[in-house]
């Protein structure tokens, strides 16, 4: 590998963005299995790559992929508490929408994963935000499962509502519903 | 010769295209870039980025089990 010119100031912006506007992807995270924050987070990322701005909007169970690993019990409202208990979300707790096992599921995909070098969940969530990928947190979602941003992951934009993603999916050339 | 080349061996899908859209923006305009992969799904990612994106597919050859790319930078 050679170092490139340096004669010319390395252009950092796809070629495509020059001429005009980036182009807006959005895609609604409403679901917490693991075999939909895959794709959700792998479109993210290639959606960067096509040098787009790309928002993910977490909802519902989707919201529980931001949670920090340290979160513990939020809420104050014993069904939130509960919620929170049997929605532990994060990366690490994210179940199969089939053939889950208790947890021998995910256990065996992510082996498979490691084994095959598909990069995980966590390193694309982590990629998307070094990508430059817009995260917005579902206020509503927020409230209803009792969740305060700071039991939530840093980096996130500010929690909105779903005013906002449709006037963004309104200029959004990709809009998806994972 | 290739400018810098991305080696993307073992590496699945959506990786080998975010290594080379990464590679691609720290490059000079006219650089060329060599992305190697081992994804038989580069074969058709890597076309369709690269034309969508504006660059230039100069080369695509599969060899050994590997398939190479030889991109340039417009």
């Amino acid at each position: 590998m050679t170092v490139p010119s340096l004669s010319t100031v390395p252009k950092q912006e796809p070629a495509a963005e020059t001429q005009t506007e980036r182009e807006k992807m959005v895609i609604i995270a409403a679901s917490g299995d693991l075999d939909k924050a895959w794709p959700v987070l792998i479109l993210a990322t290639t959606g960067a790559a096509y040098g787009m701005e790309v928002t993910v909007f977490f909802t519902f169970w989707g919201l529980g992929i931001l949670k920090k690993p340290d979160a513990g019990v939020t809420g104050d409202d014993w069904r939130q508490k509960l919620l929170s208990i049997f929605n532990r979300g994060t990366t690490e707790h994210l179940n199969l929408s089939k053939l889950n096992f208790a947890g021998m599921g995910p256990r065996m995909m992510k082996d498979l994963a490691d084994k095959h070098k598909v990069a995980s969940v966590q390193e694309l969530l982590t990629l998307a935000q070094e990508m430059g990928v817009k995260m917005w947190p579902c206020q509503m979602t927020m409230t209803l499962m009792g969740m305060e941003r700071e039991d939530l992951i840093d980096g996130l934009d500010v929690p909105a509502g779903a005013g906002a993603a449709i006037s963004l999916m309104k200029q959004s050339t990709i809009n998806l519903f994972i | 010769m290739a400018d810098v080349t991305v080696d993307a061996r073992g590496l699945q899908c959506p990786m080998p295209i975010i290594k080379l859209s990464q590679a691609l923006g720290l490059a000079a305009v006219g650089d060329t870039i060599e992305l190697i992969s081992t994804d038989r799904g580069s074969c058709t990612d890597v076309p369709a980025w690269t034309a969508d994106m504006g660059h230039v597919l100069k080369e695509q050859i599969e060899q050994d089990g590997e398939f190479r790319f030889l991109i340039q930078k417009v």
